[in-house]
């Protein structure tokens, strides 16, 4: 499959951004709220504006996918039957939660006085911003996994690395933001981000192996309606120059870079980030700047890892063209 | 499920405002379309259902139409060479101007000497048109594209059964079982015979493609058979062997129709040796055995047990006889004399021709070749084809139903384009007429005006009256040496040596001769070059590179050596680049047209058809600018400009006021015009006074007229009194005499006797030979020229080129919709061929001729006989022509195999053509290849012609759907 | 709505004869020209004239090499390719617009491009090939079956049918009913085998491929057979061939 960068932006930048709005979210449901009130209001909302910005950066990315950007409210119409119209219902839920959250964060600085902290129904809020953040990436991570002509991402792993994906870049992120708000202790935090880096990595792995060794699930000879066994190879195209499906859907690359995006990603999104955290880790001093690379390595690692998934994506079309 | 909302579509849309129904000029089968037009734009072109040639369908270049039509290559205005030629520098000017200076060259040049004249036309079909204005005109020197394209197939058709397959005959479609095609691509009657293979194998009737490439109707034929290019005059002549000895063949069919039985005079070194025996009214003769008793009656040369024959010589062609067909017997006279039948089965029973001594030279096994040979009989013999139709022969004698062959054969130019292609022709003939399959229900049928006499009655006019004219038009058929074009030397009178000892046969002229020879003067200097519709500086040339050079080069004087050209062309082709002046044409759409019996007819077996072309666009209001005119009008005034003979009336003025009037007045014979429907008030059809109305007749039945062939006169039409009776009414023939068909041709003997010294014509000696050789009166079979001149190790693959369906030879690359299929071509290797060089899919291959090399990106494909590679024919393009842009894959990555294939043979001396037609050797090509480095480009490439391509998004259709 | 219909009963679609295709090219160019100025039409050309043409096709032809068999020897398979209005498709289901529609009276499976935002979903989640994104109009496009021709009636009745199907050369290409068992087409279907293209799917394609005929070409091993019984009726080695027509009684 073609990888297009306004696709590959779209699910990386949405993927942090709801990864971080979903820690945050988590961070938020087990403070104090009078604490938090109290406290640290701005790291929260900075943490929440932070996740915005990037899904809505995401969101914006993917409207350049689309030949008639100006009708992208119709895709909110049809979350019976496509993923993609539920990823665009679930985003506006969720953007009406995070506003919702943002009212209410925002009090003090409106001068509203609220020493009570959250009331206490907007703990409901909060989960519920969680659960739309992670089920809105699932609907990302879903209008692939749905799509049977394309094999590869029909693996059963295709989801929960988008999940774990958003959830490693957003917790990096909101690491540093934590950071960048002043020295709170974040130590467990880069043991669970260690973790899932190398769950990412171990994921990874299996799906390549996955895809390397799955034989695509329909033969050529069944794509041309042929019996089973006859040999048959392309001697013409239809149109000797690209046409829009050789152009979208037959995206070749060679096994070699493959090889070798594989292991950069790798690199990125895992290795780095979990020395960065072991560094962190041993001199938390210096951990702003180690976050700092962990976050971008991880993103970098996000986006050639989404590349891949693109580029290594064979269609079912290329069975017969 | 809840309710759906389904958008409103609106389905009761009328296609167009109005719709025109003319005839399809996308390639030369001339289907007819029915043209929708909404707000004069054209909307949709589809077959027209009634149309006999297309029955509604329609081609991909068809559909095309749209784009050929408004493609941004159409030339607007009349061009003035301003630069040099070749440049492709040119100023717009005035018609006025330009007929003047047309007139004026064409008025000095007929002063001179009318032959100074070249007038060659290339893929036109108004050569009733063109041919007669060339008589008028006094010069021998014109022809159209037949010689290059496939003559070969044309005379030895002619020269056989009085007609030919090309267009001029089909297989029964309707009742054939066993369908063999030997060298098809495409052919002139793509659409019918398209309709025909569709209809065969639903009838479950068996195809069989003999052809060096399984493509096209090679793939969906249940047989492939993947023949050595060259050789099929071997695997006829094996099939022949076989049917022979297995006794599997038709004789009562061939001594009815065709020359079997008729005695050849057996006088070794005399003048009259091979020639048929003739009683003193020039009868030919046969043996009549009369009522003798069965058995040893006449006894074959070397049997041995000495008999008298009984039985008495008898007119041939009268009835009530019992021929012999084996035997030696002498005449009245004291002369020897043996039936054809005799010749033919001693020459093909020769060990030499059995399936085994020819299956390593056609790659095709014995045991296949004997397979098809008893799949032919059983085919034809075990199961006849009847049909419960009475007919009456021309003797008068009834039949009570037609007994037919259903074995049918089709063939093109996989068989003419090569150097032995006469020849092979005439032996793919002769196996049908063994099986008796010509012209009987299930076989190869005539389509009227076929059957014609054999040869045809009108001979090449040869010279000029007291008004200049010629007394015949140029192109016509040879009969004997007495009526070639040689001077006293017995050198060519002929620009292009069609009609000369060196080609004798050459009916249809030699086109690809024309501009070396113009260039060297040779016969003699002509000053005008006045060309239309050919591309003959690039796809239709061989010799590419120096064909481009003749037409540039300059005398010591500085002078071009060709002094004036005049070209007429509707695209920016590569052609145009080589006009002093160029004519621009209209697009098929804007103009007149007679698709004429006189000409090309688009008639079928079942009915006589012709049709016109008129304007279903105005051209003055198709783009700014734009002021063309038809080829025909401009001819027809300039041919009244310079007073030629029957162009203008007594009193000086133009004798015809368009090319419309002259389709409807210009009377050929008395009665007989261009168009054979609606004649005199509308009512008599055939042959009648003109009639003024006749084009809105045609208009109102859809652009064509058709007439169906009486029932009864459907088949054995070379002897059936209906059909003869009724082609004679309909002015076709001139008497209802039956068409003997000619296994043994007695014309090309008087040639060869000629070169063996007879007879008061005769080839100056250095012809002799080959005259004496390739004169032979039965088939005979010969390594193609170009392999018998090289080391085959040196280049052990044949080269070919085959038709695309989707594009007409160079013009439908300028079409934005067909370039999209194929925008370049690959040279195409078996995939072990391949492996011997290492190849794989893309890689870059020098292709070295004896002549020379390009370099060209390849593809493997098993579809292909692996001693042959091959190409798609005329995709390559030069850079900047036809209004592409300068990267445009056409020229970059595409090619032409032209550039390999050279005009004359390698020793230097005859062109690469067929010894008796003249017909251009393209397929003989001979290569080898070799890996190349991976290139940017194909070469080679020539100096770019501009850099043209309007590459907006073309959004044809938009405004219809506004609208 | 991008909800499935009901099944219709009436499932209009083509029948393609493999049998007979030639591999000619007419259905695209012709269905090109038909729709180019259709309800769906423009069908756009980028770069029309110059380097990498291409354009919005609704029925495109591919070509094979099929390898031989025991019983069958190699053959050239052309292909036409263009939509097969599945009755389940994805293609319909993942749009997030409702601007895919399968249509609940026939079948036919449309886009509607006033609605289309170009998001490409559904030429993703289409095995066939069938959908063709027009990046100029920024919409997708896709084969009609003609709708604007097969109900028009200002078309005269024996041409209302696909354009595809009025040009095909070969007569290859049918269209009507696959509903109706007792349709021309399902008929032709039952008694040719036809067959629907990757089932396994499970987006049950309406059109059907007929399969090329089994060849009748020599027996496998042919080639490598020597000459063996004589087939003549007379022993040459013992007559003149020649011989057996001298007394032939033969009349004209
Ligand atoms: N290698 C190889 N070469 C071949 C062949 C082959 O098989 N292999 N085949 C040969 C054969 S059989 C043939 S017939 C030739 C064909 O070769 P050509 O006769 O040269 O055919 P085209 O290239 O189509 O060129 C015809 C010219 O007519 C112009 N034209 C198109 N429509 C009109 C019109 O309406 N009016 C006018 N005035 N001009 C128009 C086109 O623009 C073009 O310049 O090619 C020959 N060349
Ligand atoms: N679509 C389309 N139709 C056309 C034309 C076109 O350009 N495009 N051109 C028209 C013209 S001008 C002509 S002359 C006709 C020509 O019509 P065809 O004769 O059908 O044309 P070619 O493509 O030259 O086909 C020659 C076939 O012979 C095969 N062949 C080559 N050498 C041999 C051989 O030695 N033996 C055998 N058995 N086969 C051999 C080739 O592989 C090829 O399939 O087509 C006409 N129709
Ligand atoms: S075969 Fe095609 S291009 Fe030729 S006349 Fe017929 S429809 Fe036109
Ligand atoms: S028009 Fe008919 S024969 Fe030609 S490619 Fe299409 S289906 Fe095949
Ligand atoms: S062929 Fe493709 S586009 Fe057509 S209905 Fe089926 S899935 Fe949809
Ligand atoms: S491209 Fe258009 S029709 Fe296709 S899924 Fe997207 S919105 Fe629907
Ligand atoms: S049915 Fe109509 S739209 Fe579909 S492929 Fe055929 S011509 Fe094209
Ligand atoms: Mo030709």
């Amino acid at each position: 499959m073609h990888p297009a960068f306004s696709v590959l932006f779209f699910t990386t930048l949405s993927g942090a951004g709801y990864g971080l709005l979903a820690w945050t979210m988590l961070l938020l449901a087990f403070e104090r709220p009078g604490a938090l009130m109290g406290h640290t209001p701005l790291l929260f909302l900075g943490l929440i504006g932070t996740a915005t910005v990037l899904f809505t950066l995401g969101l914006f990315s993917s409207l350049g996918h689309l030949g008639q950007p100006q009708r992208a409210w119709r895709a909110f119409s049809q979350w019976r039957t496509s993923w993609l119209s539920r990823e665009g219902v679930m985003a506006v839920l969720v953007y009406l939660t995070v506003l919702a959250l943002a009212w209410w964060l925002s009090a003090p600085l409106r001068g509203v006085e609220s020493g009570a902290g959250l009331p206490d129904e907007v703990r409901w809020v909060i989960w519920a911003t969680l659960l739309g953040a992670l089920l809105t990436v699932a609907c990302t991570a879903m209008i692939y996994a749905s799509l049977k002509p394309i094999p590869a991402w029909r693996h059963p792993l295709v989801l929960p690395v988008y999940l774990v994906f958003a959830l490693l870049c957003g917790l990096l992120l909101m690491m540093l933001g934590q950071r960048l708000a002043g020295g709170v202790a974040i130590a467990p935090l880069l043991v669970v981000a260690g973790f899932l880096a190398g769950l990412l990595a171990l994921m990874k792995w299996l799906y390549w192996r996955g895809i390397d060794r799955r034989p695509l699930p329909v033969s050529k000879t069944s794509a041309l309606g042929l019996p089973e066994g006859r040999e048959v190879s392309v001697f013409e195209r239809p149109h000797t120059e690209a046409n829009y499906l050789t152009t979208e859907m037959g995206f070749v690359l060679a096994r070699k870079h493959a090889r070798k995006l594989r292991l950069i990603s790798v690199l990125l999104f895992a290795f780095v980030p979990v020395l960065c955290c072991w560094l962190a880790w041993l001199f938390p001093d210096a951990a702003t700047p180690v976050l700092a690379v962990a976050v971008l390595a991880s993103l970098l690692g996000a986006l050639v890892e989404r590349w891949l998934f693109f580029a290594e994506a064979k269609h079912l079309v290329m069975l017969y063209y | 499920m809840r309710a759906m909302r389904q958008p409103v579509l609106e389905l009761q849309k009328p296609v167009g405002d109005q719709v025109r129904q003319t005839t399809c000029y996308m390639c030369a089968c001339r289907c007819g379309i029915n043209v929708h037009l909404r707000d004069n734009k054209v909307r949709y072109i589809e077959g027209n259902p009634a149309h006999p040639v297309n029955r509604g369908v329609l081609c991909a270049k068809g559909s095309a139409g749209i784009m050929q039509h408004y493609s941004p290559a159409r030339l607007d205005k009349p061009l003035l060479r301003v630069g040099e030629r070749g440049e492709n520098k040119f100023r717009e000017i005035e018609w006025d101007e330009a007929l003047d200076l047309a007139a004026g060259w064409l008025r000095e040049s007929r002063a001179r000497d009318p032959d100074r004249l070249a007038f060659f036309t290339g893929r036109d079909q108004s050569q009733a048109l063109t041919g007669w204005w060339a008589q008028q005109y006094g010069t021998i020197n014109y022809a159209a594209h037949g010689g290059f394209c496939s003559v070969n197939m044309a005379a030895g058709g002619l020269y056989t059964l009085g007609g030919s397959f090309w267009e001029f005959g089909e297989p029964d479609w309707e009742h054939s079982k066993y369908l063999m095609l030997w060298g098809v691509a495409e052919d002139h009657d793509s659409n019918p015979i398209k309709l025909g293979l569709g209809h065969m194998k639903g009838r479950g009737a068996k195809v069989v493609a003999v052809n060096p490439v399984r493509s096209g109707y090679g793939a969906i034929a249940d047989e492939w058979v993947g023949i050595r290019p060259g050789t099929d005059g071997l695997l006829a002549f094996a099939l022949i062997h076989e049917l022979l000895k297995a006794d599997r063949i038709d004789l009562d069919y061939l001594v009815r129709y065709t020359n079997a039985h008729w005695l050849v005079v057996r006088n070794p070194g005399g003048a009259d040796d091979g020639l048929f025996a003739r009683d003193g009214e020039g009868r030919g003769l046969c043996w009549d055995r009369g009522q003798a008793p069965v058995g040893g009656t006449s006894v074959p040369k070397g049997i041995g047990t000495e008999v008298p024959p009984t039985g008495k010589a008898m007119p041939a062609e009268s009835t009530g006889l019992s021929p012999a067909v084996i035997g030696e017997f002498t005449l009245p006279d004291g002369r020897k004399a043996v039936p054809v039948f005799q010749l033919v089965a001693e020459r093909y029973l020769d060990p030499k021709y059995s399936p085994d001594a020819v299956a390593e030279r056609c790659g095709v096994p014995a045991a296949t070749i004997r397979r098809l040979a008893n799949e032919l009989a059983a085919a034809a013999f075990d199961e006849p084809v009847v049909i419960e139709q009475p007919w009456t022969d021309v003797h008068g004698v009834r039949h009570e139903r037609m007994v037919g062959r259903g074995v049918s054969f089709h063939a093109m130019r996989g068989i003419s384009a090569h150097s032995n292609g006469f020849h092979t022709c005439r032996a793919l003939h002769l196996l049908q007429l063994l099986l008796g399959a010509v012209d009987t229900p299930g076989s190869f049928r005539y389509q009227p005006p076929f059957p014609r006499p054999i040869p045809p009655a009108n001979r090449p006019g040869k010279t000029r009256q007291a008004n200049g004219a010629l007394d015949a038009a140029p192109l016509g058929f040879i009969h004997g040496p007495e009526d070639l074009l040689v001077d006293a030397q017995g050198q060519p009178r002929r620009l292009d040596h069609a009609y000369s000892w060196r080609y004798p046969l050459a009916v249809h002229g030699m086109l690809h001769t024309v501009i070396r020879n113009a260039w060297a003067a040779d016969p003699a200097p002509v000053d005008v070059l006045l060309m239309f519709m050919a591309n003959m500086s690039w796809n239709s040339a061989m010799n590419t590179a120096e064909t481009m050079h003749w037409l540039t080069d300059k005398d010591d004087a500085g002078e071009y050596r060709i002094p004036k050209i005049i070209y007429s062309d509707a695209y920016a082709s590569e052609m145009v680049a080589y006009a002093d002046l160029v004519l621009p044409d209209t697009t098929y759409l804007e103009r007149f047209d007679a698709i004429s019996l006189l000409d090309r007819p688009i008639s079928d077996a079942d009915r006589a058809a012709d049709a016109i072309r008129h304007p279903v666009l105005d051209s003055a209001t198709q783009r700014e600018g734009r002021d063309v005119r038809g080829f025909q009008d401009v001819l027809l005034d300039l041919g009244a400009r310079i007073g030629l003979p029957a162009l203008v009336t007594d009193a000086g003025k133009p004798r015809y006021g368009s090319y419309a009037d002259y389709i409807v007045n210009h009377e050929r014979a008395p009665g007989v015009g261009l168009l054979a429907g609606w004649r005199g008030d509308g009512d008599q059809h055939g042959k009648g006074p003109p009639n003024p109305a006749q084009l809105d007749h045609y208009r109102a039945n859809g652009g064509f007229w058709s007439a169906e062939v009486p029932a009864e006169g459907r088949y054995f039409k070379m002897a059936n009194r209906d059909f003869l009776d009724w082609s004679q009414r309909m002015g076709f023939i001139a008497k209802a005499e039956p068409v003997v068909l000619q296994l043994y041709s007695e014309t090309l003997q008087k040639f060869r006797l000629a070169a063996q010294g007879h007879g008061p014509v005769q080839p100056p000696a250095a012809e002799r030979e080959r005259v004496a050789t390739y004169f032979d009166p039965l088939p005979i079979w010969y390594e193609p020229f170009e392999g018998s001149q090289l080391d085959l190790k040196r280049y052990p693959l044949s080269a070919v080129t085959q038709r695309p369906p989707f594009m007409y030879h160079a013009w439908g690359s300028q079409n934005a919709w067909l370039r999209q299929i194929t925008a370049r071509n690959f040279l195409y290797l078996h995939p072990e061929t391949a492996a011997r060089h290492g190849l794989a899919d893309d890689d870059w291959v020098h292709v070295d001729s004896h002549h020379g090399r390009i370099t060209v990106q390849c593809r493997l494909a098993a579809n292909v006989q692996p001693d042959t590679v091959w190409t798609w024919n005329a995709i390559g393009k030069r850079r900047g022509a036809w209004k592409l842009a300068a990267d445009a894959p056409e020229a970059t990555k595409g090619f032409l195999l032209n550039h390999l294939i050279s005009d004359k043979l390698p020793d230097g001396g005859y062109a690469n053509a067929d010894p008796v037609t003249g017909q251009a050797a393209w397929f003989d090509l001979r290569v080898a290849i070799h890996r190349a480095d991976p290139a940017a480009e194909s070469h080679p490439q020539f100096a770019e012609l501009g850099d043209n391509g309007d590459n907006a998004p073309l959004r044809y259709g938009a405004g219809f759907r506004k609208a | 709505m991008t909800g499935l219909p009901a099944p219709s009963k009436v499932k209009l679609g083509l029948v393609i004869d493999l049998d007979t295709c030639v591999g000619c090219h007419a259905c695209a160019v012709s269905c090109k020209e038909w729709n180019a100025g259709g309800i769906t039409g423009p069908l756009t050309d980028e770069r029309p004239y110059g380097k990498d043409p291409s354009g919005v096709w609704f029925n495109r032809v591919h070509s094979y090499d099929v390898a031989a068999t025991d019983t069958q020897p190699a053959s050239t398979l052309h292909f036409p390719r263009s939509c097969l209005h599945c009755e389940t498709p994805a293609c319909v289901t993942v749009c997030p617009t409702g601007a895919s529609y399968k249509r609940a009276e026939d079948g036919i499976v449309l886009v509607d491009e006033d609605k289309c935002i170009g998001c490409k979903l559904c030429s993703w989640a289409c095995p066939y090939g069938a959908r063709e994104y027009s990046a100029v109009e920024g919409v997708m496009k896709k084969c009609t079956l003609c709708v604007d021709r097969i109900y028009n009636e200002t078309i005269p009745e024996a041409s209302r049918e696909p354009a595809c199907v009025q040009a095909c050369p070969t007569r290859a290409r049918h269209f009507g009913d696959l509903g109706d068992p007792d349709s021309k087409v399902s008929k032709l279907v039952a008694d040719r085998g036809g067959v629907p293209l990757m089932p396994e799917l499970g987006y049950a394609p309406v059109n059907r491929y007929l399969p090329p005929r089994p060849r009748r070409a020599g027996p496998p091993g042919e080639a490598e057979a020597v000459a063996d019984s004589p087939r003549e009726s007379l022993d040459t080695s013992q007559l003149n061939p020649l011989l057996r027509w001298l007394d032939r009684a033969l009349s004209r």
